[in-house]
């Protein structure tokens, strides 16, 4: 540790403020981007799956109706 | 000439959004497993461990996410170039969904380089912004990537987007080695190069190291969420196929075993 104590960790030899206003932008940038990476990839995803389900309840109504058509003739 | 098979193989590969996902699954976990593990490491080491710089004190550790932000951003457009350049040669598609990728994580990155850049600057030039060489070349970096993200917002039809943000990307690159040498054209207050990959680093190991660390780590990070947004972005334009579907199912979709299966043979 390069600091005698965590004051004056923080303190950053009265650069404080720069140095952690630089570092809280950085971890912003990063932590903000893998979030809505992640989110995004999600959401795609749950749309896909939506997709497929739907068209194949639509499958197998069509189907059930062309079985039903079927049997009444 | 096996060797050139091989290649060309792997070229008509590279194009197949199929194959581009599958090979690419493992890669995403290694390169944000590795990320994490490097910014930790890096960012405490750098905040907390690295001595003070004898001129500038504390504040010479915002080097620390500056460079590393600006390295990356400068290589992505790098990256946007050659993908471009591929773009309108072959004509492959996956280079489109390549620039895309790079475009957001670049252009918050050259953001990000100019605003530690000008937090830094205040302490140590006494002020937030100098007209400077590096600082403008960066300020044009930001807005081709702006430029570019704004094409392609603008442009609905997308062979044409893809052409057109290919082009400007390969045609952008050229600002990229006025970045580079900047700071030797130009009398600047911008230090020179503190990371170079040919020449013996000028600041001491202990100082130099956790730069390393954080450059990696901030490619791996890079690494992570380019292919990240590209696999979503084939996901998303191929997602009416029969691998997609089949993919999905594979991630345990809840579906009826049955019904899927019999709508599978159908459609083959």
């Amino acid at each position: 540790m390069y600091f005698d104590s965590f004051a004056e960790f923080l303190r950053m030899g009265n650069h404080g403020l720069y140095v952690w206003v630089a570092y809280g932008s950085t971890l912003l940038v990063l932590l903000s981007a893998f979030f809505i990476t992640r989110s995004m990839s999600r959401s795609v995803e749950a749309n896909i799956r939506w997709d497929i389900l739907s068209r194949q309840a639509e499958q197998a109504s069509g189907a059930q109706t062309k079985q039903e058509a079927g049997s009444e003739s | 000439m096996k060797l050139n098979q091989k290649l060309k193989e792997y070229w008509h590969k590279l194009g197949s959004p199929r194959w581009f996902y599958q090979i690419t699954t493992n890669w995403v976990t290694f390169f944000g497993a590795s990320a994490l593990l490097l910014l930790v490491t890096g960012l405490v080491w750098a905040l907390a461990f690295a001595p003070a710089d004898y001129q500038q004190g504390n504040s010479f550790r915002i080097m620390y996410v500056h460079v590393p932000a600006a390295m990356v951003a400068q290589s992505l457009y790098i990256g946007m170039g050659v993908a471009g350049f591929i773009g309108l040669v072959w004509r492959m598609k996956l280079t489109d969904v390549a620039i895309g990728a790079c475009l957001p994580l670049g252009m918050v990155l050259t953001a990000l380089a100019l605003f530690t850049g000008g937090v830094w600057g205040k302490p140590t030039w006494g002020s937030w912004w100098e007209w400077d060489g590096r600082t403008v070349s960066t300020l044009v970096l930001l807005f081709l990537y702006i430029g570019i993200y704004a094409l392609r917002e603008a442009i609905p039809d997308q062979n044409l987007r893809a052409r057109a943000s290919a082009l400007v990307s390969l045609v952008g690159t050229v600002n990229i080695p006025i970045i580079k040498y900047s700071v030797e054209w130009w009398n600047t207050l911008h230090q020179s190069a503190s990371f170079s990959l040919t020449e013996k680093p000028a600041m001491p190991m202990e100082m130099w190291l956790p730069l390393l660390i954080m450059v990696l780590g901030f490619y791996c990070f890079a690494g992570h969420q380019v292919l990240s947004r590209m696999r979503l972005e084939v996901l998303t334009r191929e997602s009416s196929s029969r691998w997609v579907a089949e993919l999905m199912q594979g991630r345990g979709m809840l579906v009826n075993p049955v019904k899927a299966s019999s709508i599978d043979h159908g459609k083959g």
